[in-house]
């Protein structure tokens, strides 16, 4: 079928009204002008559709032709996904560079892979197999970390009558035959073609039961995430928002990462450009670029394609996650996304609800984040997949109770609160500990309890009440002063400020603070939990507070930040032993002989 | 593109505000340029914001003031806003759209640049990490700037932002390196004395003939203020990118470049987002701001030091909150501090660098530099709480180590934040003044220091605790 070609109308920045395409439909692709610039049917009329344009419009003008692709918007799926960079309509930065230099200039086409490359297939699947879609039929050894699989694609369902043996193939080479059962062959190549707006299939949803280790002491602490669960990062401009998602991307002990950098800054996006892979996975020792995909679409680029950049992201993540591993997807900002909705829908005259943004907002928040989750993909066997999806909101002046944030805390089961005071104390991550929170403490508290120790649940818990005992003192201490408050109190505060200083926070740029195992975060709150029960104790038998801070260990325990991540079973182990003998001289003779020695009592 | 149409349109059918809206025109490009000749015979210039099969809205940056529906005549010219760029552009003084206002000759070019300029590839970039001296401790010492970073300057009416940003262009230079530097001055609505202020004090260090003006004063067009700072930085990467020269683009105040942008938005009735702003301000402040950078493989670079006023000081406002959310950190000029005397009052707190972590430290600035800035941050937040907490119960209430905590807040003002208007001091300087502050406190407290680092600088002799 001939594609239908009709003309420009009007144009009022990315929204271009078109006429003359009767059979244009919703989300379809057209090409727009002269220029043949990308764009998408947003809205259909009687005799006009209206579209937004994923390029800069400058200089086209009315009369101009409109030509409908037949396709919606799709990304390609196959090897060569991994330590790629994409623009949000899944164009290869690397390759606009080489075409149109330093500047992205419009109305260039770029294919997301590449299909002249050769990739190493290995089939897993003989001939005579019966096959249905999602089903592994081959292997593609992609980065030094990562074993891509290839999927039978929805839609092809019979037995294998011919195979490729192992060898080396383009993505759009035919590895495979498959016969149905009305003895149609059907070609498999390794790419796969999906549209981005609908998720991919799945079987069904399965409950979660790990966590998504992040390597930072608050989070996997205080508000751990789920593997497959969803979390919402909000907070103002300075508070740390990119560099937590950075420390996610890197140290989160997910397979398969996608990082999409919707509407923010160039400089971020090549930071990790530049770092990443020179970064080692902990896991794996392999650089981490191996196992991400970026996506960049920086907030001076096209708006519409900042709209289009989250749903590219997640399919991608939904293709490796069909493949079986745990993927985390990390989006920021939420709220350029939502902005960029809200453009459109300005543009278009649609009656606006809240802060201008349209009434639909929170619904396709939710779409987005629905697709995130723990699933049994396609497939004849019963291997699991996951998708976590983190997402950045960066609220006007920091007020949580804007649209955006409030849309996201409706559908979100982790909340990481993070705090202008603490920022502007430098205090990193700068994550409000008693505001924020994560839904996910039961789900996971099997797996903490067999992975590090029975007392977990117990050394939260304590070190939580230590903290919210440690902001009411507080209150009581601007209003009198710190003299007024007896001597257990104290306690308690000097208690909270180990856990703040010593445990919660957590340089991003020292090379070993950076990343902390869950094994020597359990390890440190535990020994500090077990100084503040100390310290408690003698307290309650006279000893004063000041006398304690006395002690050497301290200056150990404040430096167990940065013990490597290898070997500090054995330092900690030796600053438990410190702790105990301290406590222990405040009740013994200078010689030893064990008597309770009340000359400590001031 | 379309080129042909030289057609001169007599069909005005409404003026509205700074609007001009054409009927039955032909095929007149989105963003086009338009020129306009008035009744009484004066040249405008404006751009078209949509455009429609017999119908084109355009904006008329000089203002609609003596245009009418009969007589005033429109020709689209059929190209974008262009600068005709050139070296000679240095020296120059120029209106706020690019045409000289001094008496030389006109501009010469070498190339035509499309004012709006087209965005950077994220992957032809190259991280910024050479940190600029400006001789401002509180700067230097706290947050660093570097080459190719957009830091805006948040300040209030009657701050000295303008003394600020003065010596910052006096003083900046990459220590050791003598490099070729322009300077791109864009002025949006602010009062001839103060660009009065500012080719004074270039001037005076010889820095006039290095420098771009392109002044949009305050009885100025109000329209004209949303291209001049696109003109400028189109000015200044031509400037970086082509003649390698490094450029500090300063931009003065963004907020009149705001209101001019609500005003259009407004005459058009388009849907407004917060406090009557457009909803796409945040978009067209990252059109300006993201210009700032470096580019792999080529010499130059683009540093941007945006200046905006904050209505009533609040940093929730839109303009401050949008700007900050796209720039790599800010620098907030604060009233209390001012008030009581400290020069440059600008407060550690809320501000902030974000490109500084890469840019300091060893082989940059000096190897002690991160450690030493988070201590001086810490000493100064815990003394500045006591400080709160001292006017409710008495300095007598506060334990030694919080006496000393507030005694350090005081001389870190004094001493480390306050300095001359013509001190300049090195990065050595400010680091080494750091740690004598320092010395008021044991070994111990200092926790964000490595303790090999305190012996370091207790052998060169600036922390002499005892």
């Amino acid at each position: 079928m001939k594609p239908d070609i009709g003309y420009i109308e009007n144009i009022a920045g990315p929204v271009i009204k078109a006429g003359g395409l009767p059979s244009a439909r919703m989300y379809e692709v057209v090409r727009v002008g002269k220029e043949q610039l990308i764009g998408e049917v947003i809205e259909v009329g009687e005799h006009f559709c209206i579209i937004q344009c994923y390029e800069e419009t400058s200089g086209i003008a009315p009369g101009e032709p409109v030509a409908a692709t037949g396709d919606t918007l799709s990304v390609e799926l196959g090897p060569g996904l991994l330590g790629a960079i994409y623009d949000g309509l899944q164009r290869p930065l690397p390759e606009l560079k080489e075409i149109s230099g330093d500047f992205i200039s419009r109305g260039l086409t770029v294919e997301g892979l590449d299909k002249e490359k050769k990739w190493k297939f290995t089939p897993v699947v003989k001939v005579g197999a019966n096959v249905v879609p999602g089903d592994i039929i081959g292997e593609v050894p992609e980065t030094g970390i990562i074993t891509s699989k290839i999927m039978i694609p929805r839609g092809i369902e019979g037995e294998i009558v011919e195979i490729v043996a192992k060898g080396e193939h383009t993505v759009v080479e035919t590895i495979c035959k498959v016969k149905d059962m009305h003895n149609t062959v059907h070609e498999v190549i390794m790419m796969q073609k999906t549209p981005v707006r609908i998720g991919r299939a799945f079987k069904e949803r399965v409950a979660f039961d790990t966590p998504l280790l992040t390597g930072q002491r608050v989070i996997d602490t205080f508000m751990p995430l789920a593997k497959g669960g969803t979390g919402g990062i909000p907070g103002g401009f300075g508070t740390g928002k990119t560099v937590t998602l950075h420390q996610f991307a890197k140290w989160a002990d997910a397979q398969v990462v996608v990082y999409v950098g919707c509407g923010e800054r160039g400089n971020e996006m090549t930071e990790a450009l530049e770092e990443w892979p020179k970064l080692n996975d902990p896991q794996s020792g392999k650089p981490l670029m191996d196992r991400t995909v970026l996506i960049a679409n920086t907030s001076n680029m096209p708006v519409a394609a900042r709209e289009a950049s989250i749903y590219v992201g997640v399919t991608i993540a939904e293709y490796f996650r069909d493949q079986g591993f745990d993927v985390a997807l990390m989006a920021d900002s939420t709220s350029r996304w939502a902005e960029a909705l809200r453009e459109i829908s300005g543009r278009l005259g649609q009656l606006p609800s809240e802060e201008g943004y349209p009434a639909y907002l929170g619904s396709r928040l939710a779409q987005f984040y629905e697709r995130g989750g723990r699933v049994k993909p396609l497939g004849s066997d019963d291997r699991l997949g996951s998708i976590t999806i983190c997402g950045a909101v960066s609220p006007p002046g920091g007020d949580f109770s804007e649209p955006v944030t409030q849309a996201t805390l409706r559908i979100v089961k982790v909340f990481w609160a993070l705090d202008k005071d603490l920022a502007a104390r430098r205090f990193f991550p700068a994550i409000n500990v008693l505001t924020s929170y994560s839904l996910y403490h039961i789900t996971l508290e099997q797996w903490h309890k067999e992975n590090l120790g029975p007392d977990w649940p117990e050394l939260v818990r304590d070190s939580l009440a230590l903290l919210q005992k440690d902001q009411e003192l507080r209150e009581i201490v601007q209003l009198v002063g710190p003299d007024a408050l007896p001597e257990s109190e104290r306690a308690v505060l000097e208690a909270a400020r180990m856990i703040k200083e010593d445990f919660l926070t957590q340089s991003a740029l020292h090379e070993i603070d950076t990343y902390c195992p869950i094994g020597k975060t359990y390890r440190m709150l535990r020994t500090i939990v077990k100084f503040s029960r100390q310290m408690a104790a003698a307290v309650k038998l006279g000893v004063s507070v000041r006398r304690i801070l006395e002690f050497s260990v301290l200056d150990s325990i404040a430096r167990m930040k940065t013990i490597p991540w290898d070997s500090y079973e054995g330092t900690i182990d030796a600053i438990d032993d410190r702790i105990d003998r301290e406590f222990q001289s405040l009740f013994t003779e200078p010689d030893g002989s064990g008597v309770l020695m009340p000359g400590v009592v001031e | 593109m379309t080129k042909e149409s030289s057609i001169v349109y007599r069909t005005v059918s409404d003026v509205r505000g700074p609007l001009l809206i054409v009927k039955h025109t032909h095929n007149v490009g989105y963003n086009e340029v338009v020129k306009i000749r008035s009744p009484s015979g004066e040249m405008l210039t404006g751009t078209v914001l949509e455009t429609g099969r017999g119908k084109a809205v355009i904006q008329v940056f000089e203002g609609t003031r003596g245009l009418d529906a009969d007589k005033t005549a429109v020709r689209f010219t059929g190209d974008t806003l262009k600068l005709p760029v050139s070296t000679e552009i240095l020296g120059r003084v120029l209106d706020g759209s690019g045409n000289p206002l001094d008496k030389g000759p006109p501009l010469t070019a070498e190339d035509h640049r499309d004012i709006n300029g087209s965005p950077i590839n994220p992957y032809a970039r190259q991280y910024p990490r050479q940190p600029i001296q400006t001789g401002l401790s509180v700067i230097d010492g706290l947050n660093t700037l570097v080459r190719g970073q957009k830091l805006p300057i948040f300040s209030g009416s009657g701050l000295p932002h303008n003394r600020i940003a003065a010596q910052i262009v006096r003083q900046a230079e990459i220590p050791g390196e003598k490099s070729d530097f322009a300077i791109v001055f864009a002025a949006m609505g602010i009062t001839a004395t103060e660009a009065q202020f500012f080719m004074n004090s270039f001037e005076e260090t010889g820095a006039l003939e290095h420098t771009a003006l392109f002044l949009n004063l305050a009885n100025d067009p109000a329209i004209e203020r949303i291209i001049t700072p696109r003109a400028a930085l189109t000015a200044a990467e031509y400037l970086a990118y082509e003649a390698d020269l490094h450029v500090l683009v300063i931009l003065t105040d963004m907020t009149n470049y705001a209101e001019a942008l609500r005003e259009i938005s407004a005459a058009r009735s388009e849907v407004p987002g917060r406090r009557g702003y457009p909803c796409y301000l945040y978009t067209d402040f990252s059109m300006i701001y993201e210009r700032a950078g470096r580019i792999r493989g080529r010499k130059g670079t683009v540093t941007q030091m945006p200046i905006l006023s904050m209505p009533q000081d609040d940093m929730t406002h839109p303009i401050p909150d949008l700007s900050g959310y796209i720039t790599e950190g800010q620098m907030i000029v604060a009233r209390d501090l001012h008030r009581r005397g400290i020069y440059p009052p600008i407060d550690p707190g809320p501000s902030l660098s974000r490109l500084m972590k890469e840019g300091i430290g060893k082989g940059m600035t000096r190897f002690d530099h991160k450690e030493l800035q988070a201590q001086l941050y810490y000493g100064y937040s815990e003394g500045r709480d006591f400080r709160d907490l001292v006017t409710v119960v008495g300095a007598e209430a506060l334990t030694d180590r919080d006496q000393k905590y507030l005694a350090f807040a005081d001389r870190f003002e004094q001493e480390f934040i306050n300095q001359g208007d013509h001190e300049n001091r090195s990065f050595e300087e400010t680091l080494d003044l750091g740690w004598n502050l320092l010395s008021e406190f044991p070994e111990r407290e200092l926790k964000r220091c490595d303790t090999k680092t305190i012996g370091w600088a207790r052998e060169r002799g600036v922390y002499a605790y005892s």
